[in-house]
Parts: C-alpha cells; sequence; structure tokens
C-alpha cells in the first residue's frame, strides 16, 4: 500500500509535463500522418478533429451529469461567427476568425448559462436542446441576414497573415486544425485533472455532499458549461474554414445528436476517448452514408443501444481492460 | 456557561401535520461534545437540517457567534465553520477514498474554480493522506468509495467534514448502520481527533451505550422539543426520557 | 378585431392538436419517468398509417364518418402495437437507471423508428386531404375556417375527459395515480406496477397516433413530421410541468396562443414565440405550473 501511495505521488508532479509531451507528440503524429493521406481523407480526418472539439464539450458536460442536446448551438455560434467575422467584419485572418468563435460562442454560454444551469437531467437535456433549435429556427428564417437553409459561403481565409494557394489549402486548413485541435487537447486534459474537473465529477456523483464541503455547485456547473461551449465554438469555426460554408443544421438537434453518439461511443473517462469516438463516428458515418444511406439512422440507433446496454462507458473500456492486461 | 457559540432561539419547523421542530431554544458552548437522542420522527435531523441551512425554518432565529443564520445556505453555513455528516454517508461514489479526500481539501483551500491547478499534485496528496492517516482509512486509497463497507464510508464522511477544519460539527447516527464491534473503535478514532481541535461535537445517536461513554450533555428530543437537557446521566435518569426515549415502563 | 378571433380560434385548434400529442409524453413521463424522444415518431407513424388507409380504402362518395373510422384505426392500430412491444423490449431493460441514459435510449429508438418508417412507406408524401376538403368551411367573422379543425377540438376535449375520467373514477386511474406519486410505496401496496407501466405507455403512444393520425388530412405527411412535434410537446410539457395532466392541458393552450399570436403578428418568429415563454415560465416556475419540486431526502 505504501508504495502505491508513493507511486501515485510521484506520478502527480510529471503528470503536468507528460500531458504536454504527450499532446506534442499526437500533434506530430498527425501531421506526418497528413502528408501521406489521400485528400478525401484528409479532409475526413480536418473535419473529425474540429468535430471533436464539440465532442469534447459535450463530454465535459457528461462528466458533471449534464447531457446537452443542444451543444449544435455553440457548434453553430462558432461556424457563423466566422462567416459573418468575413463578412461583415471585414477579418480574413483565420485565428483572429476562429478567436471570435470561440468569444461569441462563451458569451452565449455565459448569458443562457445561469438559466440552464439551474436544470439537471432531462431537463438540462431538453433545456439545452430548445435554445439550440431557437437559433436554427432563427438562422432558418431570416433569410435576407443568413441565407436561410442554404447558409453562408465560408471564403479562404489567410493563415497567420499569409494567402494560401487554393491547391494547397486544404493541407494548410489540416496543420491548423491538428495545431489548435492540440491546444484544446491540452486544456481539456488539464482540466480533467485540475480541481474544478474533479469537482465536476463531484456534482455528478453528489451535489448535497458538494454543498456541504462549501463548493459552489452553480459555480462549477458554469464555469464547465461556459468552457464546453468554448471548445465547442472552436470545433465549429474550424469546421466552417475547412467546410467553406455554414448553414442551420450546424444548431439542429440532430447534431447535438451526433455529438452525444460520438461521446458515448468513446467514452468520457480521458481526453482522448471522445476524439477517438468522432473519429470513429465520422468514418463510419461516410461508409454508410454512401453504401445504405436509407438505413444509416438505424444503423447508428442500434448501435447506440448496444453501446448503451452493454459498453456504459464507451469504446475507451476496451482500451482499458487491454492496458490493464498489457501492464500485468 | 460561558456565551454560547452557537444558540437556536425560539426555533419552528413544520412539514404539513407534523411538527418536527417546536419552539426549540438551546445554546452550546464552544468545545462541548453533545449527544442527542429521542425516538424516530422526534424531529433531530430536522435540527440539524435547520442548523445547516438545508432547511428553513417557518419561524425562530440561528445564531453563530451572535450572526443570523437563518436564510443562509448549507454552503454559507460551511464557510462559517459549522459542517456535518450523514446518517446515509454522502461520498463521491465513482471516485477514490484519495479523490474524496483531495477534493475535500482543495475546497477548503479555496482551489474550486482552478482549472489549471493539479488536483493530484504532491503537497496536497501528502496533505490528503494525513487527513485520511488521522481516521485510520489509509488502507484503501485506491478503493472506489462505492466498494467500501458501511463503516469505513461512515467514517470517510466524517473525515471530508473533519477536513473543513469546522468549529462546529453536527455528526448525524455515526454509528448506524456499524456492527456492534466496530462502533467503540470507529467513536474513539472520530472523538480523539475532534477532541484535540476543541471542536463543538453534536451527535446524533440511537445507541445508548454510545450515548453514556460519549457524550458529556445530552439532549432528548420528544415531538419536536427538548424535553430535557443536562449532564448525561442525569437526563438517561430522568423520568419522562426513560418512558418516552428509552421505552422503559417503570414500575411504581 | 378580426386578427383577435383569429389568434383565439387558431391558437385552440394548434391547442387541441399539440395536447393530444403532449398529454401522452407527460403520462408517459408520470408512470415511466422516462421522457420519450420517440413520441414524435409514433406521431409520425399514426400520420403515416391514417394516410395510408385513407388514400387507400376512402373515396369520394363514402360517408365522412368513415374516413375519421379509418384514421382513428389506424392509430389504435400503431399505439395497441407499438405500445406493448418498445415498452416490454425496450424500456422495461432500463427501469432505475440514470434518467439521461432512459433519455438517450429513446434517442436511439427514434433514429431506428425514422428509418423504418421510411422504409415501410417511402420518402414521398402521403396526400389525405379528402376528409379535409369534404367538410368545407365554416365563416365566423368574415373569415372562413376548415371544418375539419373541429374534429381536432373535438377530439381533444373527449381525450381530456377520457382521461380525466380514467384517473378519478376507475381503479385503474387510481393505481395509476399510486404510480406517479410513488413507485416504491405502490410496489408494497401490491399493485402490478409493471403492468400499470405498459398500459401506461399503450395509452400515451396511441393518444400521439391519434394525433398523427387526425392531422394527416390537414399536413402532407412528410419524413421529419416527427421531429417538429416533439421540439413542441417538449415545449408544452416543460411549460406545464412534466408527469402533470393538467399541465399537458394548460400548457398546450399556452403554447397555442402563443404560435397562433407569432404566426398572425410576426410570422418568422413561431417557434422562437414559443420558447421565450417556456423560459419565462421556468424562471419564474422552474418546475412548470403544475410541476413538483422533489426534495432529496438525507
Amino acid at each position: 500500500m505504501a508504495t502505491l501511495v508513493r507511486t501515485d505521488r510521484a506520478r502527480a508532479d510529471v503528470g503536468q509535463l507528460r500531458r504536454l509531451g504527450g499532446v506534442a507528440l499526437l500533434v506530430a503524429i498527425l501531421a506526418v500522418v497528413g502528408l501521406v493521406l489521400a485528400s478525401w481523407m484528409q479532409f475526413l480526418l480536418t473535419v473529425s478533429l474540429a468535430e471533436s472539439l464539440a465532442v469534447l464539450g459535450v463530454a465535459l458536460l457528461m462528466r458533471a451529469g449534464l447531457v446537452s442536446f443542444g451543444q449544435g448551438l455553440f457548434y453553430a455560434a462558432g461556424g457563423y461567427a466566422v462567416a459573418y467575422g468575413m463578412r461583415l467584419l471585414g477579418l480574413h485572418e483565420a485565428l483572429l476568425l476562429l478567436a471570435l468563435g470561440i468569444v461569441v460562442s462563451a458569451l452565449v454560454a455565459a448569458a443562457v448559462g445561469p438559466l440552464i444551469c439551474r436544470y439537471r437531467q432531462i431537463f438540462f437535456a431538453m433545456i439545452s436542446l430548445a435554445f439550440s433549435m431557437v437559433l436554427y429556427s432563427v438562422l432558418l428564417k431570416f433569410n435576407g441576414i443568413t441565407g436561410g437553409s442554404d447558409g453562408m459561403q465560408v471564403p479562404a481565409a489567410t493563415i497567420l497573415g499569409l494567402h494560401v494557394a487554393d491547391r494547397v489549402l486544404p493541407a494548410a486548413y489540416y496543420d491548423l486544425t491538428i495545431v489548435c485541435f492540440g491546444i484544446a487537447l491540452y486544456a481539456v486534459s488539464a482540466y480533467m485533472a485540475s480541481p474544478l474537473g474533479y469537482l465536476a465529477r463531484a456534482v455528478r456523483d453528489n451535489e448535497i455532499r458538494l454543498e456541504y464541503l462549501g463548493a459552489s455547485v452553480q459555480s462549477v456547473t458554469y464555469r464547465t458549461y461556459v468552457l464546453a461551449a468554448a471548445l465547442t465554438g472552436l470545433g465549429g469555426g474550424l469546421t466552417a474554414l475547412a467546410v467553406g460554408h455554414v448553414s442551420p443544421t450546424l444548431a439542429y438537434w440532430t447534431t447535438s445528436g451526433e455529438f452525444i453518439f460520438a461521446a458515448l461511443l468513446g467514452g468520457t473517462s480521458s481526453a482522448l476517448a471522445p476524439v477517438v469516438g468522432t473519429v470513429v463516428f465520422e468514418s463510419i458515418n461516410s461508409y454508410a452514408s454512401a453504401y445504405f444511406p436509407n438505413i444509416w439512422e438505424m444503423v447508428l440507433g442500434i448501435v447506440m443501444l448496444a453501446i448503451i446496454l452493454l459498453l456504459p462507458r464507451g469504446l475507451w473500456t476496451l482500451y482499458e481492460i487491454a492496458a490493464r492486461r498489457w501492464s500485468r | 456557561m460561558s456565551a454560547p457559540i452557537l444558540e437556536a432561539v425560539d426555533l419552528s419547523k413544520r412539514f404539513g401535520a407534523v411538527v418536527a421542530c417546536d419552539a426549540i431554544s438551546v445554546g452550546f458552548a464552544a468545545g462541548e461534545l453533545v449527544g442527542m437522542v429521542g425516538p424516530n420522527g422526534a424531529g433531530k435531523t430536522t435540527f440539524v437540517n435547520v442548523i445547516t441551512g438545508y432547511v428553513t425554518p417557518d419561524s425562530g432565529h440561528i445564531r453563530y457567534r451572535g450572526e443570523e443564520l437563518v436564510g443562509l445556505t448549507p454552503r454559507s453555513a460551511v464557510e462559517r465553520g459549522i459542517a456535518r455528516s450523514f446518517q446515509h454517508p454522502q461520498l463521491y461514489d465513482n471516485l477514490s477514498v484519495l479523490e474524496n479526500a483531495l477534493i475535500a481539501l482543495s475546497i477548503k483551500r479555496g482551489e474550486q474554480r482552478s482549472m489549471w491547478a493539479q488536483l493530484k499534485r504532491r503537497a496536497a496528496l501528502d496533505e490528503a493522506v494525513a487527513l485520511l492517516e488521522r481516521f485510520a482509512l489509509t488502507e484503501a486509497l485506491e478503493t472506489e468509495v462505492a466498494q467500501l463497507p458501511e463503516g469505513r464510508r461512515k467514517v470517510l464522511d466524517i473525515a471530508l467534514s473533519f477536513a473543513l477544519e469546522p468549529a462546529v460539527l453536527l455528526l448525524d447516527e455515526p454509528t448506524s448502520g456499524v456492527s456492534a464491534q466496530e462502533k467503540f473503535a470507529l467513536m474513539d478514532t472520530v472523538i480523539d481527533v475532534l477532541a484535540k481541535t476543541e471542536t463543538t461535537v453534536l451527535f446524533i445517536e440511537h445507541d445508548m451505550e454510545v450515548v453514556e461513554k460519549y457524550a458529556q450533555r445530552l439532549l432528548a428530543f420528544v415531538d419536536g422539543q427538548i424535553i430535557a437537557d443536562g449532564r448525561s446521566a442525569d437526563v438517561l435518569a430522568d423520568q419522562r426520557v426513560r418512558e418516552l426515549v428509552l421505552g422503559v415502563v417503570d414500575a411504581s | 378585431m378580426q386578427t383577435t378571433s383569429a389568434i383565439l380560434i387558431d391558437g385552440l385548434v394548434y391547442a387541441s392538436w399539440i395536447f393530444l400529442v403532449s398529454v401522452g409524453l407527460t403520462l408517459i413521463f408520470g408512470v415511466l419517468r422516462i421522457l420519450n424522444l420517440a413520441h414524435g415518431s409514433l406521431y409520425a407513424i399514426g400520420a403515416y398509417m391514417g394516410a395510408w388507409l385513407v388514400v387507400r380504402f376512402f373515396q369520394p362518395g363514402m360517408p365522412l364518418w368513415l374516413s375519421i373510422v379509418l384514421l382513428l384505426f389506424g392509430a389504435l392500430l400503431v399505439g395497441a402495437v407499438m405500445g406493448p412491444l418498445v415498452e416490454r423490449l425496450l424500456l422495461r431493460r432500463t427501469y432505475g437507471r440514470d434518467e439521461v441514459l432512459q433519455l438517450l435510449v429513446t434517442y436511439a429508438l427514434f433514429l431506428i423508428l425514422g428509418d423504418l418508417t421510411k422504409l415501410i412507406w417511402g420518402v414521398n408524401p402521403y396526400y389525405a386531404y379528402l376528409p379535409y376538403s369534404l367538410m368545407g368551411n365554416v365563416t365566423i367573422g368574415k373569415i372562413p375556417y376548415p371544418r375539419y379543425d373541429g374534429v381536432l377540438i373535438v377530439a381533444a376535449i373527449v381525450v381530456g375527459l377520457g382521461l380525466w375520467a380514467i384517473v378519478n373514477r376507475t381503479r385503474f386511474g387510481k393505481f395509476m395515480v399510486a404510480v406517479i406519486r410513488d413507485r416504491e410505496i405502490s410496489t408494497t401496496l401490491g399493485i402490478n406496477v409493471p403492468l400499470v407501466c405498459t398500459a401506461a405507455f399503450t395509452i400515451g403512444t396511441t393518444l400521439a397516433a391519434i394525433g398523427g393520425a387526425l392531422t394527416a388530412p390537414t399536413i402532407s405527411v412528410v419524413p421529419g413530421i416527427d421531429v417538429t412535434v416533439i421540439v413542441l410537446s417538449f415545449a408544452v410539457v416543460v411549460i406545464g410541468g412534466l408527469g402533470s395532466l393538467e399541465g399537458a392541458a394548460l400548457g398546450s393552450i399556452i403554447v397555442g396562443l402563443a404560435r397562433a399570436s407569432a404566426v398572425h403578428l410576426f410570422p418568422d418568429l413561431d417557434l422562437v414565440a414559443i420558447y421565450l415563454v417556456m423560459a419565462v415560465v421556468l424562471i419564474f416556475k422552474p418546475q412548470g405550473l403544475f410541476g413538483r419540486v422533489e426534495a432529496k431526502r438525507i
């Protein structure tokens, strides 16, 4: 037992460095992989990684016991912020546009957060859904300003002030995405190891105890909610740039449903699990919608049932079991 | 008795037709070790819930070091130094024993908003292990709390409240659900730690052996009222207490 | 003035429509403690079944009541088959588990039923407008209103009164109320809780299907109607209070009037108006108008 404590303590202080190293390594691997991938696979990975930030947002909330059926609200907020940043503010720098997406999403979350964070369980799920559907219908109905159901084009942005030739733009967006993804992943994994990250899990387990330890449950959920929104906004911004287009579908509840699906698929016990879930989901998605589009959603539903009923902590469970075998 | 650290004045609370607290007035001096007995439904837990802000009283006052507490939340009571444990331990079941302690201590340090610091850094781990050592809880540090036997859960529940270094600690049936062999060991551990820190302790207890051994002062609750208050031996000898609380029918 | 009466009449029609669906949703939640996201899918299946029966078997010249009978028959069929099937095979496996997990199970069901509907009835719209057009219009204050809308209003009143009678006047209703109040105590009282759950889910499902079937003649039945209705009935039950039948009635009227007002005054903002009302209700009554606060015992 004593050795256990000691190893745990030794692990504790190198955690931050290892985390940074791990993320840097992952980004480096992704960069190399990007060089050899076929262009359609590179694009698939760009979109998957961008989307995985939204899924990470959903996963952070799930860790606090909150299931957001309306994360599309922030996904669309991030995406449309990029589109309007170009159109109305004349911004063309990708990093500024993404920053705008993050800020807009976080501000929306800061505004609706005090209301929504009073709720739990089903109420939280459905009220978040309601808010995203309001944005959806606004985007749909005000054609004059939003382009209605067609949405808006998002022209090529400059990256660090450089105009990128159309030919290499997808590759440049890929690199931009993996760097942003790496930074976000580092932030998420730092959050998960922080007091706030553990308090979020504590909210899920027992709110009464948390209040009786002198912590504010509302403050924990609110901060986590805004953080999740910022992540999702970044994901929406990256998606808008990579796809070159935004539409109200970003805010539609089934988009949020897909985020939840990906988070369930991967699991929420590590920062990487939801990312794996998203990449797997998007890969299956691109095959399935090409080969059996008519029953794609049915397959999704059946897989989802299977995961919920048989593998409640997601695919990551398989990794954890394997890791345990390995270390033995 | 010097000026009380905690005082209830005319405290009343009804739930529908049930009077759970009936104009209770009572004060507690710093460092006292007070037992509370009474039949089920006599209002003991309600009293604890009201004192700690979980339940708002219909009327009356709670004064802590002279400050009015009525209308405040459990969180603000905790911030002022009043903590409690629970009859059914309130823990983070999906986290380990160590993580439970780490969370309590990090809140105590005021880190609940920090998202860049590490929860499991060396100094924090040392402090958590030290806390758990005081309560003899170190044999299962990495165990998920849900897997812990009830007796251990009770102690951990108390340890988490104790981590806040409260001036007043209310214990709700610390030995219920604990085996007869374990209960004295548990109380010895807990009372020993609390006595060293001069914490004012109020504990609800059904086990009269435990009450006799540990309570310096005893309150007997019946129907939302305190029918006896004094030295344990005196209260336990009281005619009405024997009848209504202990259920002894004296032949006379 | 004309706008006001139009808003009131449209609001009433709209309230009747959404009441038929949302009262089933709230009943299911009350008894099973499950918010069924697939409720809208069952509404859609009811609409398809009704529309299909009318298109297939009803011709001009037949008595009008026959079309209504066909619609109702379709709805009852859907409810009687799907209700027990879904409850017994799927939902029963999730009782006692996390509420949100149950919500996700019904979301999966929503995905499955959506594709199933498309597989059975295809993606082309069904037009079962005959009963609607044959009934013609009635003019109130110079504005013509379709008589068929009266069918929805009557159906809503009958369903409302029927449920009220079941709940207050029958043994089964008392059992149901007992289960809504406290499941554990009901079990110890000897109530067959699983049976009550199956029955309540079947009733709720049938109501959704009736809502769909009776609506079928007024719309083109296409994929996607399931989503619209679930999103709206959710607003209704949140406003009224989850699990409360009276709440569903009042919530329907509020949502109906809000939507009718928006349609007449700010045509683009109907959904926004409804959710605005919902947000306002929630700020002042977080549990909805008839919702119960459940304090956790410690």
